[in-house]
């Protein structure tokens, strides 16, 4: 036993984190997979090549993989301590509203009003100089120090006053969601300073390069890929560990927890900071690929919509909220195009019937489905 | 209630066998206008066993929430060891000085292993940091083998909590109280649902901890108490009615009349 501890030491933590994982090693090796021939495809092949993939999906997958880590940042309020938060596009959106101050500020005197001292909403607006909460933001390094910062503050004080005051269940998750929509209203107000209800777009650059060049496109493509790949090792991490088996053990039986000694508020308010903070970072890479930020992603609509992609992929086993970001929202692109009236039908059948019939979702499906050929096997070696 | 609150040990591990441990004084409490305690006063010693009857509504799982934290009182103190007042605490400091409860329901882990059961009720630094970075030794790995073995469970090592029958779940309840090692266990209703073995078995448990802990056993099962106990607290209408040997205690007429239904 002793010799066994000691090579589990010696082992490199990548591997340690991602022992007896096989659904997270499968998924992320297909989706690095993907990045990469996408990435060389677009960059590599004449654009007449039937393996040419276009720049337009370049950044929808990019898209779709910063989705798919908010919806693991999701997974891991809801999976693991059972935070059903109702408002986690809010952590979303401000990561992505603190890094557009940064794009905002690149533009400099490009606009259409050609001012370099204030964004082109702020000249419109009558404004004559700079609001004080957008000093900094002219630095990257500080956009993505507060990208973490603000949804991650947020969270603290969010999480501080309603875990200390042991509002649990529904209750909670009705709060969570009266937090967004109340960012929502704010934000829609043009005298917030941050562009009202036009949101903050027509961005030029990213750290000096195009955001229209291809190379560009393809780097953020790469970065947000890491990014998820990153955040979700530090997931794992966190769920391998003891704290992590204390997070599921709070989700089962909270008060039970206290009288073993855990400080079941401490361990609450870590998680969903943490949760807080990778949202911030899905935001980040949203923005910049998308092109546009409004406070439309504040909406509780967007929210619970997010809730339906960790539902529907299988919740609390991380790489199923991945699968469902990816499915629900090719399937969304697809039906959006194809059949427009039908999609906001469709997705509520998804739901609806992923909650009666696959209550762990897909990768529940998958492993019933593993499970069935098994016994089907011994089945046949008895008979 | 502060979330970040330093744990006062006082003067808590030097206790001396007879040393007065608990010591509820005065307690009232009232839920919605009903008295559910009513001026409680009892102590416990340390090294004592102690069973406390009365019947539905007498007051014993108040009481015990008092103690552990889960309710605070109108009025009252509780005092453990020497000079720590309960009162002041949250259930995770109350838990961590070495106050163990196990819940009339076997509340285990469903999803957690037996294994994992254990190691998450373990004495340990249950601090958020140290959590996140503990590794388990393997002395306590050790500890939670013999444990395990002695509550029956060692089959079920890697088992999830979940597939346990109703008595082995009472079983890992106590494991797990063990693994805790309080200073003093409140234990509701341990041998609720078990087969006369596990009844006697469990006896045999309690009577080897009280040796070196205290133990106060809340049961319905007179066989069981006859069984067990050296002193006998009876409880009614949330205070005190009678106090003794369970000899006494059979031969006093107030009990008589009001619990034994004679």
């Amino acid at each position: 036993m002793e010799n066994k501890l000691n090579s589990q030491r010696r082992k490199p933590i990548l591997l340690q984190i991602m022992e007896n994982d096989l659904g997270g090693k499968i998924v992320l090796s297909f989706l690095a997979i993907i990045v990469a021939y996408v990435s060389i495809a677009n960059l590599f092949l004449p654009i007449d090549s039937v393996f040419y993939i276009s720049t337009y999906t370049v950044t929808l997958l990019g898209k779709y993989i910063s989705f798919a880590l908010l919806a693991l940042a999701l997974d891991l309020v809801w999976g693991y301590i059972g935070i059903l938060s109702l408002g986690h596009g809010a952590f979303f959106a401000l990561g992505g509203y603190a890094f557009s101050m940064y794009l905002m500020r690149q533009i400099g005197d490009r606009g259409v009003y050609g001012n370099a001292e204030i964004p082109d909403f702020m000249v419109f607006m009558n404004l004559k100089e700079l609001p004080w909460f957008w000093y900094g933001f002219d630095n990257p390094l500080f956009s993505f120090f507060m990208v973490m910062f603000v949804p991650g503050l947020l969270a603290f004080v969010f999480g501080w006053l309603a875990f200390r005051s042991r509002v649990t269940g529904v209750y909670l998750s009705i709060i969570t969601q009266a937090m967004t929509y109340a960012f929502m209203l704010a934000f829609f107000r043009n005298d917030m300073g941050f562009g009202g209800n036009n949101g903050l777009t027509d961005f030029k650059d990213i750290l000096g390069f195009s955001l229209q060049d291809d190379n560009t496109r393809v780097s953020l493509l790469i970065v947000s890929f890491l990014a998820l790949f990153i955040g979700y090792l530090i997931s794992r991490f966190i769920i391998n560990s003891k704290l992590g088996r204390v997070c599921i053990a709070i989700r089962d039986g909270e008060s039970r927890v206290r009288f073993l000694g855990y400080r079941v508020e401490q361990y609450k308010l870590f998680i969903f900071v943490v949760s807080a903070m990778m949202a911030g970072v899905a935001g980040m890479l949203y923005v910049p690929q998308v092109g546009i930020i409004n406070p439309g992603l504040f909406s509780p609509l967007f929210s619970i919509e997010l809730v339906i992609w960790v539902a529907i992929g299988g919740r609390g086993t991380l790489y199923g909220a991945i699968i469902g970001a990816f499915v629900v929202n090719y399937a969304s692109t697809y039906f959006t195009s194809a059949l427009p009236e039908v999609w906001l039908y469709a997705l509520g059948g998804l739901f609806v019937v992923s909650t009666l019939y696959l209550p762990k979702g897909i990768v529940g499906l998958i492993s019933k489905i593993k499970f069935t050929k098994k016994t089907n096997k011994v089945s046949n070696v008895i008979n | 209630m502060s979330l970040i609150k330093n744990d006062n040990y006082s003067n808590i591990d030097n206790l001396q066998y007879g040393d007065r441990i608990l010591l509820v004084d005065g307690i009232t409490v009232s839920f919605d206008g009903f008295k559910a305690l009513n001026n409680l006063s009892f102590t416990i010693n340390y090294g004592e066993l102690r069973c406390i009857i009365g019947a539905n509504g007498a007051g014993k799982s108040t009481m015990m929430d008092i103690v552990t934290g889960k309710t605070t009182p109108d009025e009252g103190s509780v005092i453990f060891g020497k000079d720590i007042n309960l009162l002041e605490m949250d259930e995770p400091s109350i838990a961590n000085i070495g106050v163990g409860r196990k819940f009339q329901k076997p509340t285990i882990f469903g999803g957690h292993s037996v294994f994992e059961n254990l190691e998450l009720a373990m004495k340990d630094d249950k601090r958020l940091f140290k959590t996140l970075f503990s590794r388990i030794s393997q002395e306590q790995i050790t500890k939670i083998e013999e444990i395990m073995e002695l509550i029956g469970l060692t089959e079920l090592y890697h088992e999830p909590a979940s597939i346990l029958s109703h008595g082995q779940k009472q079983w890992l309840e106590i494991g797990m109280l063990l693994m805790q090692d309080p200073k003093i266990l409140l234990v509701d209703e341990p041998v609720a649902g078990m087969t006369p073995q596990e009844v006697e078995k469990t006896g045999e448990i309690l009577r080897n901890l009280a040796k070196t802990h205290s133990v106060v056993v809340v049961e319905h099962d007179m066989e069981f108490i006859r069984s067990i106990a050296t002193k006998v607290t009876v409880l009614h209408e949330g205070s005190v009615l009678a106090e003794g040997t369970m000899q006494s205690i059979q031969e006093n007429e107030k009990v008589r009349r009001v619990y034994l239904g004679e």
